[in-house]
């Protein structure tokens, strides 16, 4: 099978409000700046397009044909796109590339979520029947998941605010973070409870911008010249959408996932997890079976900032930047989407030489 | 290099206005039951499931495939959500085929659906936003002035998108799954029907219908376990271009010839119209025939119309190139579904297996969805015999 390699990538700043730019204006300075890293002038230079939105972070029907606009899609291109985070786009983009259809392929996520109230917009992502109706917004579902962790004794309050004080140390040396600083785990588990047991700083800071990637094989990687990591597994599952009929002290989808991924073949240096709350981040390294020996989220992870529709790639781009740098040499990445960690995406990868 | 994909099983529902007898889980659920029971397989032979839809306002559910999972018994699989406008069930038929044909995966199941009673279409499409022209006109509004165009260029004689209405909904009565029942529809009832957006009167212009359709695409190692005849995968294309640029021609866009040539290339076809038995394309206004027609090179440019006026593209009158057997857009929309419906029922011609609509010995057959405005394409070419 095709070896997939990554090769450029690039995400905004995480803007808590991106005022006045649209989706456009998002998106083209991280297309620049990937198009930049291998040195090509626009999307005409791929051979495949792929992109991750959601139609009601916009507001808008058809949020993405918008995002089209910032391509130069003349003369007509391939093109893609899913209504998930732009993690599967790339893995999309990864079947086209198999199948012998592509030789590269440029992703791309992106939201402005700021205009609406995204716990609240995110409820009507439920069962339209049985549980849209409630607007159960997506803090209080992960309050819910976070209260059974803690009750079955596998987490402390503690550990989940060990979490954002390490999350927010290292967000210091993340040149996009909304979010970065020292605090330490007492200052944290002082602060008031905003939905029990999560407090406000439990809640990754949702961000308005985007991200974007370039992949391609491994022969179009040496023609281009630039360092690339090999992505040498990539699987998602999904689970069921009744939180009733799940252990949502468990992440069995991210275990399948993993398994399929081949993340047990090799050690794991850095993983970077899209956990938007503290809680889901102890959830996900156990699902993964993370050592003391991993580093988790040194880019901070979503604590430095949640991208919505492009948190995903975005962690797959943090391992990247740090292989291609030869500072390590294999790592994981994670995307998540539903709510509670329903559905998940894990890659591997790995440096070339 | 990619791996060799077939269609081993199709399902659909029954399209009508409104499916009041099930929810949106149970319209899925209808057709990916019956895709599996046509491919004689069960849940667990499914590896992965690809859903698709238009836009998730048409129903006011986000993301609806994190609930539906449970109703495609997708938990523990891969389960992928394709949106790419109205060509999104074309879209996503070839998403799910690349599962296959990149090796990666042996047998997927597809869906896609449109339950348009849980909301209103004309509504989801014209939300004002900011710094854009708020257009309130809906997709017949949008595409009116472009047919008025290719009226002008063509001298196309006034009543041919009236013969499309009729011929597609003589197809139509032909099928039983078809919403619009019209076995006795003639063109003066089109031509006295209401005018919506001239040229396009009521009785030209695509229903609003709730529907599902399903696909089992296998890869060629698994076929025979399949007992009905495979439709074998002969191209794939897909091609898109911004909505407004200098110089675009919105008549005749160039995505779309692009997308026919690529697919053609695949199959072999040189010429379009000889090689290929039949077509299901996507004709929601009733002028978008003979404008597709030229588009997909089945005729020359300013010819299309000649073709369908001397009835080379109906059923009945015993044409060449029958289009939209299955009554097409015109007879049911779904509209997330509808690419798909046109994708499944060319392999349904191809594997001899579409009833009262079938072109006796179709051997070769396109499928063909467009989106947005005019701007997004898919193809598949698929055919009774192995590649």
């Amino acid at each position: 099978m095709q070896q997939i390699a990554i090769v450029a990538f690039s995400q905004s700043d995480c803007l808590a409000r991106a005022g006045a730019a649209n989706e456009v204006e998002l998106i083209m300075p991280q297309l620049q700046a990937v198009y930049a890293q291998v040195g090509i002038d626009n999307a005409q230079d791929v051979d495949f397009v792929c992109s991750g939105s959601c139609d009601y972070l916009q507001g808008a029907a058809f949020a993405f044909v918008a995002g089209v606009d910032a391509l130069g899609a003349v003369p007509p291109i391939k093109e893609s796109h899913v209504e998930m985070d732009a993690a599967w786009a790339l893995y999309e983009a990864v079947l086209k590339i198999r199948m012998g259809h592509a030789d590269s392929a440029l992703l791309y996520g992106f939201a402005k979520s700021s205009s609406g109230e995204l716990p609240i917009v995110l409820s009507q992502q439920l069962d339209p029947y049985y549980l849209a109706p409630l607007w159960v917004d997506t803090v209080s579902l992960a309050a819910l998941q976070a209260r059974l962790l803690l009750e079955s004794g596998l987490a402390s309050e503690r550990d989940m605010a060990e979490v954002v004080a390490r999350s927010r140390r290292n967000a210091l040396d993340n040149p996009h973070a909304r979010l970065s600083g020292s605090v330490s785990v007492d200052e944290l588990l002082a602060e008031d409870l905003f939905v029990s047991p999560l407090r406000r700083a439990d809640c990754a800071p949702v961000a308005d911008g985007a991200a974007a990637m370039i992949i391609c094989t491994v022969e179009k990687a040496r023609e281009w010249g630039v360092p690339y990591a090999l992505l040498s597994g990539i699987d998602h599952r999904i689970e069921t959408h009744n939180l009733g009929m799940r252990d949502l002290t468990d992440s069995v989808s991210t275990r399948l996932a993993a398994r399929a991924a081949g993340v047990e073949d090799g050690p794991v240096e850095v993983a970077e997890l899209y956990a938007p709350f503290s809680h889901q981040e102890i959830i996900l390294s156990r699902a993964l079976e993370l050592g003391d020996d991993t580093r988790v989220n040194p880019s901070g992870g979503v604590f430095a900032g949640n991208l919505m529709m492009a948190s995903g790639l975005s962690r797959v781009g943090e391992v990247f930047r740090r292989i291609a740098a030869g500072e390590i040499r294999r790592g994981v990445a994670h995307a998540t989407s539903g709510p509670c960690l329903q559905h998940n995406l894990v890659a591997v990868l790995e440096s070339a030489s | 290099m990619s791996t060799l994909a077939a269609v081993v099983g199709i399902g659909q529902t029954q399209y009508k206005t409104r499916r009041g007898d099930v929810s949106i889980a149970g319209l899925v659920r209808e057709a990916a039951v019956n895709a599996l029971q046509d491919a004689g397989l069960e849940w667990d032979d499914i590896e992965a499931v690809i859903l698709g839809k238009a836009p998730d306002m048409f129903e006011g559910v986000i993301m609806p495939e994190s609930y539906l999972t449970d109703a495609l018994g997708c938990n523990g699989k891969p389960m992928l959500r394709v949106h790419t406008a109205g060509s999104v069930g074309g879209s996503t038929a070839l998403v799910a085929a690349s599962h296959v044909q990149s090796g990666s995966f042996k047998r997927v199941l597809t869906v896609t659906f449109e339950k348009q009673s849980e909301s209103n279409a004309m509504w989801a499409l014209s939300t004002p936003q900011p710094f854009s022209v708020h257009l309130n006109a809906g997709a017949g509004g949008y595409f009116a002035p472009i047919i008025r165009e290719y009226m002008r260029r063509s001298g196309a004689p006034r009543d041919v998108g009236i013969k499309v209405a009729v011929k597609d909904r003589l197809h139509g009565a032909r099928n039983p799954l078809a919403h619009l029942q019209l076995p006795n529809i003639t063109m003066q009832e089109v031509e006295e029907s209401m005018m919506l957006w001239d040229p396009l009167r009521f009785l030209e212009a695509c229903p609003s219908s709730d529907g599902a359709c399903a696909m089992v695409i296998a890869a060629e190692e698994l076929v025979h376990e399949s007992p009905k005849p495979p439709a074998w995968i002969r191209g794939v294309a897909m091609r898109s271009e911004p909505t407004m640029y200098a110089g675009r021609d919105e008549v005749n866009p160039q995505a779309g010839r692009d997308c026919a040539a690529d697919v053609y290339r695949q199959a072999g076809i040189t010429d379009p119209r000889r090689d290929l038995d039949c077509a299901e394309v996507y004709v929601p206004f009733s002028w978008y025939e003979p404008m597709w027609l030229e588009n997909l090179g089945f005729a020359a440019q300013g010819e299309g119309w000649k073709l369908t006026m001397a009835g080379a593209t109906s059923l009945d009158e015993g044409g060449d190139i029958p289009w939209n057997c299955s009554g097409g857009v015109l007879s049911s929309n779904p509209i997330g579904a509808s690419g798909m419906i046109r994708f499944a029922e060319a392999a349904r011609q191809v594997r001899g297996d579409a009833g009262a609509h079938q072109v006796p010995g179709a051997k070769l057959a396109l499928g063909h969805a467009y989106g947005g405005g005019a701007q997004f394409f898919a193809m598949w070419v698929v055919g009774a015999d192995k590649p």
